[in-house]
């Protein structure tokens, strides 16, 4: 159900979810940006629209909002474990169709791959989505290629007009709350892009041959393994466990975990000293092909959203669609043609 | 409701066996199923989990074989029988007797390597109507390293037993030399139904796949127990995500048909 909403009205229904939701959008943090004192565009929680940032892409993903950076898991003592109470509210998240998409990949990999993620459930079964339509894309997105530039598990869409916004209203409750206060109704439908500066093609024939590719190499100096990609990411969901202990004995205390990163040392360091994937080119190999190959061997579809967020954070200015773009001339290069 | 798979069970050491100066296992009360090959996560206080494979399935207990390397798993050992130790698991695929059931076996290990097979070796040298011929070749770095000195004396009266050290004297009970030594003159009835399973560190795993095919063996006869990081065990952190591949839901046990597609 589409109507057409003023930003009063908007605020009004905002208002409203206050009892059941924290809401997370897009906000400008001044001179957050990890460079400079710049502004930074990341999630953080609103009360009114014009809080929400449209017309520039998050630096970091809603992936903030709905998976803690760190999360305590349980509290320890010798005998008993005790896991911290869900949080009071659920969550209404504003995100971008990638991310939308995103999110199904989050659902995959926490609510599938093995036996479905108690923490991440109980956050998940109460967030809503609200879609952002883009009007236009942003250089480095590439979500025509990957085929995520359509989404529609909303709950509710909101295209930005020149007099207020379009919301499309699938969620019935919140189509009672538009209609109620006289919100006109019109059809409405997610403003979407058709076309990307940035294209990506990847080759019909990919294979784990083209790992002893050249291309690699390159990366072995160029990427600093500081692992900003990975953390910018909507659709990595690597972690590792972390205790904390109160007593001297390390009886007590609690287990958390925190988001981690195939790209950072330590990743894959085994008791005893291995560890695999001790260049950075072989990790870049590693982080290219899981996003864009190996998770769609195991679920049938790429990892990969196409928000082009990792290229727009690494430090060293490395393009992760320009890799993507490579991988044809590294099969070529590995099959001899 | 979604079960917390995360939260761990306390459980009672029962009995702690001294090894060498470095490896010791714990009897843990245990009471469910679990398989020779998969592993539990073990909380040590002062360090955090570990993944620990299960060296050996009793009525009421697992035997869990850890070895005191850095500060990982050092905190274990301040541990006696009495005390508790919280665990979760056991997770992994495991080896599944029925691939061996009625064939030649061969089982070469490595160091800790001997942990995971342990319960296969014990089982089919208890067994042996449900097996052909079998021999273990197991290596250790010193007479200080080896583990698991009770076991070897009643191997040797089940099967053919080849214990070698890489460095010292040669004396009655073990030779010196690398594990791949003693694979061009394994005498088998029949190699080409044989099975063969393989553990240890990575690259005396790839040079005794390589000795094992040259010596006839197939691929698809052999098998493989891969280590890796391991943090979550449930196919979520990541950290043993080979390829399309995640080690703790699809492995740690491989047949090489698999396993050799698996690179790092
Ligand atoms: S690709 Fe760039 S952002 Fe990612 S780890 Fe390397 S240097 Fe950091
Ligand atoms: S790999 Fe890069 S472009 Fe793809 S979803 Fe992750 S951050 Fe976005
Ligand atoms: S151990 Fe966490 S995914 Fe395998």
């Amino acid at each position: 159900m589409g109507f057409h909403v003023n930003a009063q009205q908007f605020d009004q229904w905002l208002a409203g979810l206050k009892e059941d939701y924290d809401v997370y959008a897009p906000v400008c943090i001044r001179g957050g940006s990890i460079y400079s004192d710049a502004d930074c565009i990341r999630y953080g929680k609103i009360d009114r629209i014009e809080d929400v940032v449209f017309d520039k892409k998050s630096e970091y993903s809603f992936k903030e909002a709905m998976i803690p950076v760190s999360e305590t898991l349980f509290y320890f003592t010798e005998e008993d474990c005790t896991v911290p109470p869900a949080r009071k509210k659920g969550a209404v998240i504003f995100l971008r169709s990638c991310d939308l998409s995103a999110v199904q990949r989050l659902d995959d990999m926490y609510l599938g791959n093995g036996p479905e993620d108690f923490y991440y459930e109980r956050i998940r079964s109460r967030i809503r989505f609200v879609l952002m339509g883009c009007s236009k894309s942003f250089d480095s997105c590439f979500c025509v290629s990957m085929g995520t530039n359509t989404a529609s598990r909303y709950d509710l869409c909101v295209n930005v007009r020149t007099d207020g916004f379009a919301v499309d209203c699938p969620n019935r409750e919140w189509a009672e709350f538009f209609m109620h206060c006289g919100c006109e109704e019109q059809p409405v439908t997610p403003d979407r892009v058709t076309e990307n500066r940035t294209k990506v093609t990847l080759p019909e024939n990919l294979s784990t041959e083209v790992y002893r590719a050249s291309l690699w190499d390159e990366y072995n100096k160029r990427c600093i393994n500081c692992g900003r990609c990975n953390f910018v990411c909507p659709t990595c969901t690597c972690f590792t466990m972390q205790d904390l202990f109160y007593t001297e004995n390390g009886k007590v205390g609690e287990r958390r975990r925190v988001w981690a990163s195939c790209m950072v040392d330590g990743f894959t360091d085994v008791a005893g000293g291995g560890s695999y994937r001790k260049k950075n080119g072989e990790r870049m190999r590693f982080k290219v092909m899981h996003k864009v190959f190996d998770y769609k061997e195991r679920n049938g579809y790429h990892m990969c959203v196409g928000c082009g967020r990792c290229d727009d954070i690494c430090p060293e200015y490395i393009s992760f669609s320009r890799i993507l773009n490579r991988l044809e001339d590294g099969m070529k290069e590995v099959s001899g043609s | 409701m979604t079960q917390n798979r995360y939260l761990p069970f306390p459980s009672r050491i029962l009995d702690v066996i001294k090894h060498t100066d470095i490896e010791y296992t714990f009897r843990m009360e245990f009471s469910g199923e679990v398989k020779p090959g998969q592993f539990f996560e073990v909380s040590i206080p002062k360090y955090g989990e570990a993944p620990i494979s299960v060296s050996g399935i009793g009525e009421n207990y697992v035997d869990l074989t850890i070895r005191r390397v850095g500060k990982v798993t050092n905190e274990v050992f301040e541990h006696y029988t009495g005390d508790t130790l919280l665990m979760r698991g056991p997770y992994g695929n495991g080896f599944d007797l029925d691939n061996y059931r009625g064939k030649e076996l061969v089982i070469i290990a490595g160091g800790t390597g001997v942990s995971p097979v342990r319960g296969v070796i014990s089982w089919f040298g208890d067994h042996p109507e449900e097996r052909k011929g079998m021999t273990i070749i197991t290596g250790f770095k010193s007479e200080k390293d080896i583990l698991f000195k009770e076991d070897f004396r009643r191997w040797r009266n089940q099967m053919n037993v080849i214990l070698t050290l890489d460095a010292g004297e040669e004396t009655e009970d073990h030779k010196i030399g690398l594990v791949t030594k003693f694979i061009p003159d394994l005498e088998l009835a029949d190699v080409s139904l044989a099975q063969a399973i393989v553990v240890g560190p990575p690259a005396m795993m790839r040079f005794s796949v390589q000795g094992l095919l040259a010596r006839g063996f197939k691929e698809e006869n052999i098998w493989v127990s891969h280590e890796r990081k391991m943090c979550c065990g449930l196919g979520k952190c990541g950290h043993c995500k080979i390829g399309d591949t995640y080690v703790c839901l699809d492995g740690p046990v491989f047949n090489y048909t698999k396993g050799k597609t698996l690179i790092d």
